[in-house]
């Protein structure tokens, strides 16, 4: 794969801490420029939207972050809500919050209003948050409601993810929102108490990378194929200390849906946020589920969503690019998002690779994910193919899944699962008839949830199960202890479902009767 | 919080790159709604293996490193998840120090809430205060909040840089949130005025039918 790749100033692995950057960041104070002055310097989106929620600049490099919405879940908010109680701090701003039983509920295909879980522990996280919620007035989308998911699907389809928002949440995918122009990051169990009490968060201003990608990408090549392949380039720790903004030919023929699965991995990249300018593609898609714009809010807010983007001149200070043209579908090889290769690639071999802590992880991570040094990825045994998450749990995912599995079955010794990002992206699918095609082929149909993505709940696999998996993460014992991970699109996942191996799904053999497998 | 001024403890390597949260705290781990326990579940695939037994070549089950108070890590340490618990465990097993050449993001600011010191050090002096702890087990680092400075029993002596906020929140055990609300009024003046411009983004969360 040659994709070039352009470095503008200086780019180094980059953290708060590094000694390096925090001189960096001192030397380049957190400018407010007022936008009405002529000869205000030109800004990028990134901060454009740091400075229309910046209530206060606390010192040189942290303001104090107005937050429009902050998503909860069951596992990561119990102990914040304690920490209120125990300071008799209330919620000011409830209608800013919204909770999700997502992480810990199990996904067995019963009908929505019987899903119980059984778990005596993980059924007192989903009954303390909703004690918490009816406590401060919070919405909550619990464990029987039909409209339950996992909170990076089920926020945005309610409309509640618009351009020119700042969204936070006790969870790190949650830079999935860049997708409709709006800055969303992960938090921890302290700030989310502190945006619960304040509605602030004291937020450190990162700083700004473009990646650039044209040209229409590949049949069979899918925007988590572009992520992988742009993680795999610039590394775990590509982006530690930036926001990317996304942008380029290739990123403006994306659906929205695609565009999540782009922004959701950016974190994996290290990236604090991920940002792309919304086009009319997604102020079409936010307008679709908003219905309280219809009327004489929609050109305000269409006026104001146009100058949602980094001005002509805005100064990066870091750059790549990328030509779709060299892009395919790629598979990863070990236990980082980074390790990772076409699917017609190979794993390394760390015996050719420069003594150092590369060579060192990826001995280690081809230990665990047992393949051998230099092996061919395409043709390995597969036990369990999982397809779902917040990166790829979308109708659209379920369509590209479905539309490989259309008269095929799934191969024999593979367990094969198909867990809804959401309740309601289960009933579309339904109505389209994908549950048919998914349960033809053999695949369980199951109710919505974050699964066997991180394996909270009852969906885990068994030490040595290889699982061909939609995911996000590869990390050792993930889906479970000892067993591995190969993260893949939703295509590719059912290639491999149906021959039981690493499959290169543009090389499926044709379903007889048909011309085309796809 | 309370305040940290000064470390001293004694050291152990992790030669680990992109040491993620997941591998931190498993998610067995994650299922309470307090912070207690989470010893038990700290490095747990590390320390144990399938059938439970400790593994003995992992540092922290030598008794050479029984009560190290100082961990020396790889690049991108605590990567992959935001879960606090991670923090939490660490310290609830007597960690109170990380160095490493780079840290994740959200665990650099987990720690901070919670007063673990996080030092970010050049990969050429992290090594060799790894190589000093697996050759002198326990080589004890001493790192002073106030001068950010490190020094080790094998003869290191390295200055760090840390933001300012970070520095005066460890070393006056500062409360945030507490901070923060000093700033109620203007919070509110703000929300006012950005609801009066963006009326739809008022009460956001309760935007269309669903939920509750």
């Amino acid at each position: 794969m040659t994709i070039t790749n352009t470095v503008i100033g200086t780019i180094r692995a980059s953290d708060a801490a590094d000694a390096a950057d925090a001189k960096d960041i001192i030397d380049s104070p957190v400018a407010t420029p007022d936008p009405k002055s002529s000869n205000a310097p030109p800004r990028t989106l990134y901060r454009k939207l740091v400075d229309g929620h910046t209530v206060a600049t606390l010192d040189a490099q942290n303001v104090l972050l107005f937050c429009d919405l902050h998503l909860m879940n069951e596992y990561t908010s119990p102990q914040a809500f304690t920490g209120l109680r125990e300071q008799g701090r209330g919620v000011p701003m409830p209608g800013q919050q919204v909770a999700v039983v997502s992480h810990i509920i199990p996904t067995h295909a019963v009908p929505s209003a019987l899903r119980v879980i059984a778990d005596p522990p993980s059924a007192l996280q989903a009954s303390n948050l909703k004690a918490n919620c009816d406590r401060h007035g919070i919405r909550l989308f619990d464990t029987t409601d039909a409209l339950q998911g996992i909170e990076h699907v089920v926020a945005p389809e309610h409309g509640m993810i618009r351009p020119g928002m700042v969204v936070i949440c006790g969870d790190s995918h949650t830079t999935t929102y860049g997708a409709l122009g709006a800055l969303g990051f992960g938090i921890g169990t302290t700030e989310v108490e502190h945006v619960l009490a304040t509605q602030t968060l004291v937020y450190r201003v990162a700083r700004d990378m473009r990646i650039r990608v044209d040209g229409p990408l590949p049949a069979g090549t899918t925007a988590k194929d572009l992520v992988l392949a742009i993680i795999g380039r610039i590394g775990a720790q590509g982006a530690r200390g930036y926001v990317v903004e996304f942008c380029g030919t290739t990123i403006d023929a994306l659906s929205v849906e695609a565009r999540f699965t782009l922004c959701n991995m950016a974190v994996e990249a290290g990236a604090r946020g991920a940002l792309i300018a919304p086009d009319a593609t997604a102020i079409n898609y936010v307008l679709a589920r908003s219905p309280d714009l219809a009327g004489e809010w929609r050109e305000p807010a269409l006026a104001r969503w146009r100058t949602l983007r980094s001005d002509p001149g805005a100064r990066f200070d870091a750059e790549h690019r990328f030509d779709a043209a060299d892009i395919g579908p790629q598979v990863t090889w070990g236990t980082s998002p980074d390790q990772v290769a076409p699917i017609d690639g190979h794993a390394p071999d760390p015996a050719r690779m420069a003594v150092g802590p590369a060579r060192d992880s990826a001995e280690r991570a081809l230990r665990y994910t047992r393949l051998e040094a230099g092996a061919a990825l395409a043709g390995t045994p597969i036990q369990h193919v999982f397809i779902g998450s917040c990166t790829n749990g979308r109708i659209e995912d379920l369509r590209a899944a479905a539309a490989v599995l259309r008269g095929r079955r799934v191969a024999p010794g593979v367990r094969a699962m198909v867990v809804p990002g959401s309740g309601a992206v289960r009933a579309m699918a339904e109505a389209e008839g994908l549950d048919r095609v998914f349960l033809d082929a053999g695949f369980e149909w199951r109710q919505p949830g974050c699964s066997m993505c991180l394996a909270m709940n009852d969906d885990v696999l068994a030490d040595g199960i290889r699982c061909a998996s939609t995911t996000n993460r590869n990390f050792e014992g993930r889906q479970g202890r000892g067993a591995i991970t190969h993260l893949m699109s939703p295509a590719m996942a059912a290639a491999a479902a149906v021959t039981g191996r690493l499959t290169d799904v543009r090389r499926l053999p044709p379903v007889l009767g048909e011309e085309s497998p796809r | 919080m309370n305040p940290v001024r000064r470390i001293e403890g004694r050291s152990a390597a992790l030669r680990l790159e992109n040491l993620d949260t997941d591998q931190i705290m498993p998610k067995q781990f994650l299922r309470g709604i307090d912070k207690q326990g989470l010893s038990q579940g700290l490095f747990h695939d590390l320390r144990f293996d399938g059938e439970g037994r400790e593994r003995p070549g992992f540092v922290l089950n030598q008794p050479a490193y029984a009560g190290v108070s100082v961990l020396i890590g790889g690049n991108n340490f605590g990567c992959g998840s935001s879960r606090e618990h991670a923090v939490w465990g660490l310290q609830q097993a007597g960690i109170r120090a990380v160095v490493a050449p780079g840290f994740g993001e959200i665990f650099y600011s987990n720690a901070m809430g919670n007063g673990l010191l996080l030092v970010t050090l050049p990969e050429a002096e992290v090594r060799r205060l790894m190589d000093e702890a697996d050759a002198v087990p326990g080589n004890t680092v001493e790192i002073d909040v106030e001068t950010l400075t490190l020094r080790s029993a094998g003869g290191v002596e390295a200055r760090f840089e840390m933001l300012p906020r970070h520095q005066r929140m460890l070393l006056e055990g500062l409360d945030a949130i507490g901070l923060s609300m000093t700033y109620r009024d203007r919070i509110e003046a703000f929300a006012a005025a950005h609801w009066a411009a963006q009326p739809w983004l008022k009460d956001v969360a309760r935007a269309s039918g669903g939920g509750r």
